[in-house]
């Protein structure tokens, strides 16, 4: 398995190969466009993260002691950030993922595009992944 | 409908000039800028008035008695008359500096609404207002236990004013509706809502902000109470704006904020409050902000405004039309009078992904709820995209960004 910082250097790595804003929008589209679709069955208020200008719907489920996130968001955008964060928080232990420092989001340079709503966006789905993961945590104390 | 041959006296290439932010190039781009609902760009006039106090006569104005003081009050002074005859108001003492548009409605609910509404009255919004024209009022109701009343809007985005009587019965104490909407553009018909509402006595609070860089208000012929505008949409810097009152409503109104210079005399058994409009001005004011905020409006008078008007009346129609050609774009806000503000939705696609998607090209658009929910939820959307224009955005401009719109359809609306 590979550690969260390790997968972190892999995505700084991928978006290297980028030189400007517009280059790193389509490929954060693209990923977004290819994540799996949540079964509307997830798609509960429950699950929601309610946003100024786009809504994200976040599930968690765990399988000996590795959690798992599956996520959905009206926004392609939104969908790509989500992307990301799971591609680097899923299939972790709840530990690594509450101590997860998540530097790779500066170092792509994707906060300096944003405006502060979208930042708070992203702050918020981080959160809310590293609530589910405290959550297991104490679960399986 | 084409409209490629529209012809405009107005040279827009060299008022262009007399915006630096203009030339900026974002990702390596030309700006297109496309959010002047949001705030308007500054002509090199206004930042020179802000460099040129704070370089050469930066002080505190009405106490000094030395040459910095004399000159700073002198420029502050004469500014309070500028925007007297910006918006043709009888006298000067009718303009109150404020810091914008927001503090101006809160000025009026906390004075003029605290002293005068009761429990069980109504304050009547429209249902097209900016939050900054509804939540100081709510606030005031319910401090009261008093109510919000809605006058409606249909499909276009138009006021209904059939209900406008009923609206108006023994309880409504208070009206408060923007000249123009911003997230929808419509130009509502005021002069018609305040000449109802004055049948019946009630006063009239107009939020002007998105009015006053479009159309020249005349705040005597249309008879408002209250007028409040922010002078960064209007060319001017942030951080200031005047709210306009009708002097004998003005002299009634308790003071806003204590402090310095809203007084006449102070001592610890009490305080008599100097004269409107200063009553209202407590503590040293935005003099730096004040004085470009003058050189805004002596800018405005420097050039043909209706021809400036006809230029942005032309950007509205061109783009409306191009817009319209493309068949996943739906235009919210069709009201017949508008100004020059475009908000749309794109079939399949989010509004923020599409802004987003516009800015990597230098585009610059507002996307969301525009601070207006209630609009968006009248809809039933979760927000628009929204292009709005001043007289210095070009044709050519509003091509490249039809082009770019149909390129973000071809990526999102998949």
């Amino acid at each position: 398995m590979r550690t969260i910082a390790e997968i972190e250097n892999e995505i700084i790595d991928d978006f290297a190969l980028f030189d400007t804003w517009e280059e790193k929008y389509q490929y954060i589209i693209e990923i977004g466009q290819k994540l799996k679709p949540l079964a509307a069955e997830f798609k509960t208020d429950d699950n929601k993260i309610k946003g100024c200008q786009s809504s994200v719907w976040l599930t968690a489920s765990e399988n000996n002691g590795i959690l798992e996130f599956s996520a959905d968001s009206d926004s392609v955008f939104v969908k790509g950030e989500i992307a990301l964060l799971m591609e680097v928080l899923s299939n972790q232990s709840p530990e690594a993922i509450v101590n997860a420092e998540l530097g790779f989001i500066d170092q792509i340079g994707l906060r300096s595009h944003m405006a502060q709503t979208r930042a708070n966006g992203l702050a918020a789905m981080i959160k809310q992944m590293k609530l589910y993961a405290v959550g297991f945590q104490h679960k399986n104390v | 409908m084409e409209l490629t041959s529209v012809k405009s006296t107005f040279d827009v290439t060299a008022i262009r000039k007399d915006f630096p932010v203009l030339s900026e190039m974002p990702y390596g781009k030309p700006l297109v800028y496309f959010d002047n609902a949001a705030t308007s760009q500054k002509p090199q006039v206004v930042i020179d008035a802000l460099v040129n106090y704070y370089s050469h006569y930066n002080a505190n104005v009405h106490r000094g008695v030395h040459f910095l003081s004399q000159k700073a009050s002198d420029a502050f002074d004469v500014v309070r008359e500028k925007v007297r005859g910006f918006i043709n108001a009888s006298t000067e003492r009718e303009i109150i500096f404020v810091r914008g548009t927001t503090e101006g409605v809160n000025l009026v609910a906390a004075t003029y609404g605290r002293k005068n509404i009761q429990k069980g009255d109504t304050i009547l919004v429209s249902a097209m207002e900016h939050h900054s024209n509804i939540v100081p009022w709510q606030m005031l109701c319910e401090e009261k236990g008093a109510r919000l009343n809605v006058i409606p809007m249909n499909e276009n985005g138009e006021l209904v004013l059939d209900s406008l009587e009923d609206l108006l019965n023994d309880n409504c104490k208070f009206v408060a509706v923007s000249h123009t909407a911003n997230s929808l553009g419509t130009i509502n018909p005021i002069k018609e809502i305040i000449a109802k509402a004055h049948s019946k006595n009630i006063p009239v609070l107009v939020d002007g902000a998105q009015a006053v860089a479009h159309d020249e208000v005349d705040v005597q012929d249309l008879d408002c109470d209250f007028f409040v505008f922010s002078a960064h949409k209007m060319l001017g810097p942030t951080g200031i704006g005047a709210l306009y009152g009708k002097l004998s409503l003005l002299e009634e109104m308790p003071p806003y904020h204590g402090g310095g210079e809203m007084i006449k005399s102070v001592s610890f058994k009490g305080t008599t409050w100097n004269e409107v409009p200063y009553k209202f001005e407590a503590g040293t004011p935005n003099i730096a902000d004040v004085i470009a905020m003058g050189a805004a409006i002596d800018y405005w008078n420097s050039f043909d405004r209706a021809a400036a008007h006809q230029q942005e009346i032309d950007l509205l129609n061109y783009c409306t039309s191009k817009l319209a050609d493309i068949p996943s774009v739906r235009i919210i806000g069709t009201a017949k009078h508008k100004a020059a503000v475009i908000s749309f939705i794109v079939d399949k696609a989010n509004a923020m992904d599409v802004g987003m998607f516009l800015d990597t090209k230098g585009i610059a658009v507002r996307t969301g709820q525009h601070c207006a929910e209630p609009v968006m939820d009248w809809f039933g959307i979760p927000g628009t995209i929204r292009a709005s224009f001043m007289f210095y955005n070009t044709m050519e401009e509003v091509d490249y960004f039809i082009e770019q719109i149909k390129k973000a359809i071809q990526l999102l609306a998949v």
